[in-house]
């Protein structure tokens, strides 16, 4: 049977795409965030993980406004990156898992969770650096499914909805036949905020509870409206739901195995987690 | 059920009001994924505006490369950054001009959120 080995949760700042290319790793602006991965590395290299289910948020790079799914499965044999607009470069394409990816829309949707399912899907930078991060030889060494959940359009799904949906995912991994290693990584926030005068805004001690919350009382987000996400983490900081759903996929007593914080890149608190299950 | 909205200082929630009212502009900038849209833009930017239907504010915000107005004239931040990078702006560049202060003041203010 699959089992979930741990969750890695990370921030996804476009601007590490260009650190990354431009070698920038132990530059003085840089270290202090690239310096979070390593632990993780060795983590990973310790349980080689044979899949990854990343939770993310596309940036109108797969969908647009047109048709604007609140919460969307990757159900593809393969997933490439692509141009995005403003000058990244584009990474190495990821191996899709079907047969996991099929499960999981199956067992979610039955579990009244209306995942639209996408046979095709190009993925942005919400999931491709975390991956890039977590493996620097973009070699990829996993498959994987992509998750993504809305947060362009307000309003967002509940954090309260997403706690939840990263149950239904746990809950479908452990009843999956294949013996399976899985990873699930949440990617995005913390907090931020792009646009308006407002632009800018951090909230370091919000970041700071919400991260202990997630050993400690993994639902004390859910306490909180989209619009209130806003309020104390700000607009991009709503992608906090990425880490929550993917925190909630874990059940029974969580261990944090690892932490890096890191204030600002660009213009974001940068943050990484690694939880796994307590023993 | 809806229940009434909190007011966030400095912010306009992008939803579906703001979608209906951005739609066009939003859809030229989501056309900047594409190398052949950003140059078709650059080469004739009235055209590639008139293609996409864009009113006179939007019109207008575009020319002025202001991304408050380009917010108040329905625009999303995910799909202006992709109009922002035609120019080679980054994040500290919009928040500077957002936030009416130097690229200096702006990236200081980031810094000292962390201590």
């Amino acid at each position: 049977m699959a089992k979930i080995v741990g969750v890695v949760t990370t921030s996804h700042v476009p601007a590490i795409g260009g650190a990354i290319h431009k070698g920038l790793q132990t530059d003085a602006y840089w270290k202090p965030f690239f310096d979070g991965f390593p632990p993780v590395r060795e983590w990973l290299a310790k349980v080689k993980p044979d899949v990854a289910i990343v939770v993310n948020n596309d940036h109108g790079l797969n969908f647009f406004l047109d048709k604007m799914p609140t919460f969307a499965i990757g159900t593809a044999p393969e997933y490439k990156n692509a141009d995005e607009g403003w000058g990244i470069p584009v990474l190495p394409s990821f191996k899709g898992n079907e047969d996991l990816s099929w499960h999981l829309a199956e067992s979610l949707i039955g579990d009244e969770f209306d995942m639209v399912t996408c046979q095709e899907m190009v993925v942005d930078h919400a999931f491709t650096l975390p991956l890039a991060l977590l493996y620097p030889d973009m070699n990829w060494p996993l498959s994987v499914v992509p998750i993504n959940i809305n947060t362009v359009l307000f309003p967002t799904p509940s954090a309260k909805r997403c706690y939840k949906l990263g149950q239904a995912i746990g809950r479908a991994v452990e009843a999956f036949e294949q013996d399976l290693k899985v990873l699930v990584i949440g990617t995005g926030g913390l907090s931020h905020q792009l646009e308006g005068e407002r632009a800018g805004f951090i909230n370091k001690e919000f970041d700071i509870k919400f991260m202990d919350s997630l050993t400690t009382d993994p639902q004390w987000a859910t306490q909180y409206t989209d619009r209130e996400l806003v309020a104390h983490a700000g607009t991009q900081g709503i992608e906090l739901l990425n880490w929550l759903t993917a925190r909630a996929t874990m059940s029974g007593k969580v261990t944090e195995v690892h932490r890096n914080f890191h204030i600002p890149i660009s213009n974001t608190a940068a943050a990484t987690m690694l939880l796994e299950h307590a023993v | 059920m809806k229940s009434p909205h909190i007011k966030i200082p400095g912010t306009t929630i992008f939803d579906g009001s703001e979608a209906r009212r951005g739609y066009a502009l939003n859809k030229m900038c989501y056309s900047f994924n594409e190398q052949a849209g950003r140059d078709e833009f650059l080469k004739d930017e009235d055209a590639y505006c008139a293609k996409y239907g864009l009113n006179a504010q939007q019109r207008a915000a575009v020319a002025a490369k202001n991304v408050l107005q380009l917010l108040a004239a329905g625009g999303n931040a995910y799909y202006l950054a992709k109009f922002g990078g035609i120019f080679g702006l980054d994040m500290q560049d919009i928040g500077a001009q957002q936030t009416g202060v130097s690229k200096d003041e702006f990236k200081a203010k980031l810094v000292a959120a962390g201590k």
